[in-house]
């Protein structure tokens, strides 16, 4: 075939696949979704800003919102805690060595904010925003990079108005034409360079993980020397309910380890905390209200923590803990068994 | 064996009376001057004991010697495990298809359980009827077979600036290669009807995830019509649950992120949707800080799998065998370039099989080995003409903040004790 009746030939291919399918083979299978339906689970929101529902929210409410509900991970002023994502800062650094990219320094789009809040923030508890509070907390990431001053109000009518600093910042993929000398064909066989250096080693950054944490050796050798452990008192434990706070524990656990190589993250430490004194896991850094309960002596009874854990906000005012709390008491009482359950 | 046994049923007394010759020659064969390798000279333990029986394994997994071909992750790379990545043990590994228990997870609100009696999938939008399928629906669409590789955009990312981890699995892991079943994604749209969409040429698909990332991404039709499956079996078996068990997307020679899993929605839209995933990521920042936006194609890319930096050579010298994989999201592997001196010469490696369109194909190159050391690399060749570049070409192009899409040829330093460093060459 000539290369011209080849890009003819792969032109009507292409054609063939968007026709519309005329007498598309219908299967009957599946059923109409209804209206409410849809609604519930049809929340994107488009950069002209379909999708969008009504509603409003201004920078003051956003952070209070965002205080409570995001600046455990993404700070106060929106600067990012550790390895998680900064949403504030790092304008015109996009051609730097190392850019920062932000709400304010990269995204090109405000829709692609409010969706993704609304759709899947905040990590561990997504979609319990109203559509007030994502407006809200949306306007206040403006406010945090700049972008607005401190009396703005968002809204479903001024959104599209909104535009990006980097909206303008794209390129659609083009490295069929960029790189088209990528496609060489027939590359170099043989005195292809005159001398080859090595110019660089990871073994000098030693930044690769260690294998051995796996090795299933490793973990033969020691059993055999473990000391005898002293037994353990889950007698009173229903493994049923154990097993359902297991489930339970799902919900807690972007943000808390117990057991075995736990260690602090966006929470604290989990393990024995039953009876243990609050705010007592050494290394993290506890809210103040829960530093003076635990100073006065406070300890983490089943009752205490059934209390907290209904209701953190009203239990503790101030306290970091961002998640809504456990509505049903069943989920309450399997997941201080869980607790229990592990050393 | 004798014809005895064939002929005649031997007596119990005649085997009682054979098992005790055989165990005393035994005693004697292990305690006597038996010249050469005791395995072989001495009668073992798995030799005359029996072993597990047929119940003991309903559901296998790897034997314990094994134990260290696993998943890996990198702990200094994301805030948290939950949303993160792990890698395929590519080193460990040999042919072209991954096995799920050790294929690279990238999950973004970590795996979730989804049960396939509360699994449903939605088609809405510009469709003519919007429609809801329960799981056994799906099994009742005629199905298709097709055995693809599912990259992650940022494979190879954290070598852009320089040489920086130090193993296969971590440079190159976030890639594996599942026979997949499933419906075309064309069937299903065409169930729910496309009349209503008109003017297919610019319309997209928003295709959306059930986990709490609700993790979408914008497909142009075109591509929803050509190769997308919605799979629920890999490699013959269900979907892992880290997989996006019971059913995810299998975007073709795209981007892994494309490929949602626990897929719950399907619509039909007239402009992209450009969702986090498509916008803050998985966009590629050049040097004069423009962004490329929809590089959805992973270009040509190979790697030499072993031997590696976890995978050293320990036979000395003489006959070794060097292999890896190699693969296009642009269609079939063409061929593969082998080099042990650090780019100046190359020689064609031997494919295990002919490639075949966005699918991994394997390569052998055997030699023999001198003790020399050797820098070794890989060079991939695709069906659409495609060489794989040297990372000073990348960089030429895009500079050293793109994150993804780093398929550049990648360099083994193979010392004279056979051990393996990643490094990087002028």
């Amino acid at each position: 075939m000539s290369k011209c009746l080849e890009i003819a030939a792969t032109a009507l291919v292409a054609s063939g696949l968007l026709a519309a399918p005329v007498a598309a083979e219908k299967f009957g299978l599946g059923r109409a979704a209804t209206p409410d339906e849809i609604a519930a689970w049809d929340l994107d929101v488009a950069p002209d800003g379909t999708g969008l529902p009504q509603g409003s929210g201004d920078v003051f409410t956003g952070e209070e919102v965002f205080a409570e509900k995001c600046a455990i991970c993404h700070g106060d002023f929106a600067e990012g805690v550790d390895n998680w994502p900064k949403l504030a800062g790092g304008m015109d650094t996009l051609d730097h060595e190392d850019p920062l990219k932000t709400v304010g320094s990269y995204w090109p789009y405000l829709s692609t904010v409010w969706d993704y809040v609304n759709r899947s923030m905040p990590f561990g508890n997504a979609q319990s925003l109203t559509a007030d509070e994502v407006y809200a907390i949306t306007a206040y990431i403006l406010y945090s990079n700049d972008l607005v001053d401190d009396e703005f109000e968002l809204n479903h009518e001024n959104f599209i108005d909104v535009e990006l600093p980097n909206a303008g910042g794209f390129i659609i993929d083009d490295r069929e034409t960029a790189e088209a000398h990528f496609w060489t064909d027939e590359p170099c066989m043989t005195n292809c360079k005159d001398s080859v250096e090595i110019t660089m080693r990871a073994a000098v950054l030693d930044v690769t993980p260690e294998e051995d944490d796996n090795s299933d050796d490793t973990a033969q050798a020691a059993s055999p020397v473990e000391e005898p452990r002293a037994p353990v008192e889950t007698a009173a434990l229903d493994p049923a309910l154990v097993e359902q706070g297991e489930k339970v524990f799902k919900k807690c656990k972007s943000c808390h380890q117990l057991g075995d190589g736990a260690k602090n993250k966006t929470g604290p430490i989990l393990t024995g905390i039953v009876d243990a004194p609050i705010a007592h896991v050494e290394g993290f850094k506890y809210s103040k209200p829960m530093q003076a309960l635990g100073e006065n002596g406070a300890v983490w009874t089943e009752a205490e923590l059934a209390a907290f854990l209904a209701k953190p906000k009203a239990y503790l005012k101030g306290t970091k803990m961002s998640f809504a709390g456990l509505k049903k008491e069943d989920d309450i009482a399997a997941v201080l068994a869980y607790l229990q359950s592990v050393e | 064996m004798s014809g005895h046994s064939k002929t005649t049923k031997p007596s119990r007394r005649q085997f009682l009376t054979g098992a005790a010759a055989v165990s005393a020659s035994a005693v004697a064969a292990g305690t006597a001057r038996a010249a050469g390798d005791p395995l072989i000279t001495q009668v073992q333990d798995w030799a005359q004991a029996t072993g597990d029986g047929v119940d003991a394994t309903p559901y296998g997994l790897p034997i314990e010697f094994e134990g260290d071909v696993v998943r890996r992750n990198v702990e200094w790379l994301t805030a948290d495990t939950i949303s993160s990545i792990n890698f395929t043990p590519i080193h460990a590994l040999d042919g072209t298809i991954t096995p799920q228990g050790c294929a690279f997870e990238r999950h973004h609100s970590g795996a979730i359980e989804l049960r396939k009696d509360d699994y449903r999938l939605m088609i809405n939008g510009l469709v003519d009827t919007p429609l809801v399928f329960s799981y056994a629906d799906l099994e009742r669409f005629p199905r298709e077979n097709h055995v693809y590789f599912c990259e992650c955009a940022a494979n190879t990312g954290m070598e852009w600036a320089g040489a920086q981890l130090n193993g296969a699995q971590f440079t190159h892991g976030m890639i594996h290669n599942m026979e997949y079943s499933g419906v075309p994604l064309r069937v299903l749209l065409e169930e729910a009807g496309l009349d209503t969409a008109g003017e297919l040429a610019d319309k997209w698909v928003y295709v959306e995830g059930a986990d709490a990332s609700s993790n979408g991404r914008s497909i142009p039709m075109e591509k929803a019509l050509d190769d997308v499956l919605v799979a629920f079996k890999a490699n013959g078996e269900a979907l892992r649950k880290e997989h996006g068990y019971p059913v995810r997307l299998v975007v073709p020679g795209w981007e892994g992120n494309m490929w949602i899993k626990w897929l719950r929605r399907i619509e039909v839209t007239a402009q992209p949707i450009e969702s986090r995933e498509e916008t803050s990521k998985y966009t590629d920042t050049l040097a004069d800080g423009t962004s490329r936006k929809w590089t959805w194609v992973m270009d040509a890319k190979s790697v030499v799998t072993s031997p590696s930096p976890q995978a050293p050579i320990t036979h000395g010298l003489g006959p070794l065998v060097i292999t890896g994989l190699a693969w296009s999201g642009r269609g079939a592997i063409t061929g593969v370039d082998v080099s042990t001196d650090g780019g100046k010469t190359w020689q064609e490696a031997r494919l295990a099989a002919p490639g075949t369109d966005k699918a991994l194909t394997r390569f052998y190159l055997d030699i023999n080995w001198n003790g020399e050391e050797m820098l070794l690399q890989s060079r991939a060749r695709d069906s659409s003409g495609y060489v794989q570049p040297t990372k000073a070409q990348l960089r030429e192009v895009r500079g050293l903040n793109s994150i993804y899409h780093n398929n550049c040829i990648q360099t083994w330093w193979v010392k004279a004790n056979g051990e393996a460093e990643n490094v990087e060459v002028s």
